[in-house]
């Protein structure tokens, strides 16, 4: 007995340790954006890395979501004689959950254990210790400008799934099978108010930080080799996922 | 010049460095010899502040790197360069933004200028300008020492700590990047700090040797002195027996 509560006493303080240290390198990562040199170059070559090699998987995935959010919500809609509310609830779906949420879970995916990938490659071949010798701060030159870029990318990608994905839905639900044109869009502007879309804004923009976060942190304290760098991608996907999550309901709750 | 004094860092309750005292002479090339996983590597990082230690004092001109934090770290270590084991060339950058990379950090130089040094660094490692264009994964282990080198001298430090020079490379190699550091200390006349457990090309760099063993050091001396050495580990380990090695 003593010793189960031992090892849960070790679990939980090893627990607020590590979420200590991910939040002071939260903040140091933030606070080193207002000092000079401020490196807009890096910030661009991130968000291009992040953000724009993203988008075709965020197309592809939000097309398919759209698509199928039409076709399911069409023979849901149609046993209550309401086809004309499917533009309502596509947008609904997607602004208020779907877009942020997928969006941050295919960001992680691709763009997140990539970005884990590369900064523990730099700690396990020295190059991080490099950049330190040469009075260089490699929280301000590696990590800072990924923490902007995926605060950038992430909400502007999230704005292209949920474009794409009411379009996915107008191409099943109006051209393949029927609803009027007009009632999906009105239907859609009726119901969208601008707290859904500030709603989906919040979470984007605290999706794409907790990703680059998690997924910096996890590169920068890889340990041992090539298979810590693989252990370390692994954890990041992993947390990701489970945090984007758990703030999706924490946030949901706090917009209803 | 630059002193070690009673210098103590353990991992995980394990002793590493267990009270070293080492004095590094300016304008001078000391090796450190040692057999592997001794704690060569974690003395030198404790000389540019990447490690902390537990207990002591590294003085470089009379200031103490492991007390110094901020503003003061970062100009301190602005007179350091590192060599480090397998080169820390960044891989998103080509050789010659390596090369080029502390002069656009720290120099604040026009690019005419930075040109002309990378290039003249790139020359005098017997490099050519085509392999400027060049990224560090099309490199070979001795290209990529000398471009690590290249990029240690462009800011012509005043100190140099070289970990493991030439660990991985061939003989003929090993002997071009020895020749290179003799070649570009005779020229700038740094401070270097060798670590290394190739003997005996190590001697022919050497103006001081100094052996870490169990996490002290247990003989500094002039390489031909190290060699009549009265101790028999140091003995030992010079002629490469392998009952030192597993003592």
């Amino acid at each position: 007995m003593v010793a189960f509560i031992q090892l849960l006493g070790r679990v939980v303080l090893n627990w607020v340790r590590e979420t200590g240290r991910i939040q002071l390198f939260l903040l140091q990562g933030l606070a080193l954006a207002f000092v000079p040199p401020f490196r807009p170059r890096r910030v661009l070559q991130e968000i291009n890395q992040i953000g724009v090699k993203s988008t075709l998987i965020i197309l592809l995935t939000a097309l398919f979501t759209g698509m199928v959010l039409g076709l399911q919500g069409y023979y849901t809609l149609r046993k209550y004689g309401s086809e004309g509310a499917l533009g309502a609830a596509v947008a609904l779906s997607l602004i208020r959950e779907m877009g942020p949420v997928l969006t941050a879970l295919m960001v992680s995916a691709r763009a997140g254990s990539a970005v884990t990938a590369e900064v523990g490659i730099m700690r396990i071949t020295e190059q991080l210790d490099a950049l330190d010798t040469m009075a260089v701060n490699p929280v301000q030159y590696v990590v800072m400008p990924k923490l902007l870029a995926g605060l950038i990318a992430v909400p502007l990608l999230t704005a292209i799934f949920d474009v794409v994905g009411i379009l996915g839905g107008y191409l099943v639900g109006v051209v393949l099978l029927g609803v009027s044109s007009g009632s999906y869009f009105s239907g859609m502007v009726q119901s969208v108010v601008p707290l859904d879309i500030n709603g989906g804004i919040v979470k984007s923009l605290v999706f794409g930080l907790t990703i680059i976060l998690v997924a910096s942190y996890k590169g920068y304290h890889t340990e041992h080799g090539a298979e810590g760098v693989s252990r370390a991608t692994n954890q990041t996907v992993v947390l990701s996922a489970v945090l984007v999550l758990a703030w999706d309901y924490l946030l949901t709750s706090f917009f209803m | 010049m630059i002193q070690v004094i009673d210098l103590h860092k353990s991992f995980n309750g394990q002793a590493v460095l267990d009270g070293i005292n080492l004095e590094i002479p300016t304008g001078k090339i000391t090796v450190v010899i040692g057999k592997s996983g001794v704690g060569k590597s974690v003395l030198l990082k404790h000389l540019i502040g990447l490690l902390k230690p537990d207990r002591g004092q590294v003085l470089v001109d009379g200031l103490d790197i492991t007390k110094l934090q901020g503003r003061k770290l970062q100009d301190l270590k602005k007179r350091f360069a590192v060599l480090f084991q397998g080169g820390a060339l960044f891989d998103s950058l080509n050789v010659f933004e390596n090369i080029a990379f502390p002069l656009r950090e720290k120099a604040r130089l026009p690019e005419g200028e930075i040109v002309r040094r990378v290039h003249e660094r790139l020359e005098q490692m017997n490099l050519s300008l085509e392999a400027g264009k060049k990224f560090p994964d099309e490199l070979s282990g001795g290209m990529k020492k000398r471009v690590a080198l290249a990029r240690a001298m462009i800011q012509e430090p005043e100190i140099i700590l070289f970990d493991e020079p030439v660990t991985g490379l061939d003989p003929p190699m090993s002997n071009t990047v020895f020749h290179l550091i003799k070649k570009t200390h005779a020229a700038s006349n740094y401070t270097a700090l060798v670590v290394a457990h190739d003997i005996p090309e190590v001697f022919s760099i050497a103006d001081v040797v100094a052996m870490l063993h169990h996490g002290r050091i247990i003989a500094c001396c002039g390489p031909e002195e190290i060699k009549h050495h009265p101790d028999p580990v140091v003995q030992s380990f010079i002629r490469g027996e392998p009952d030192f090695l597993e003592a």
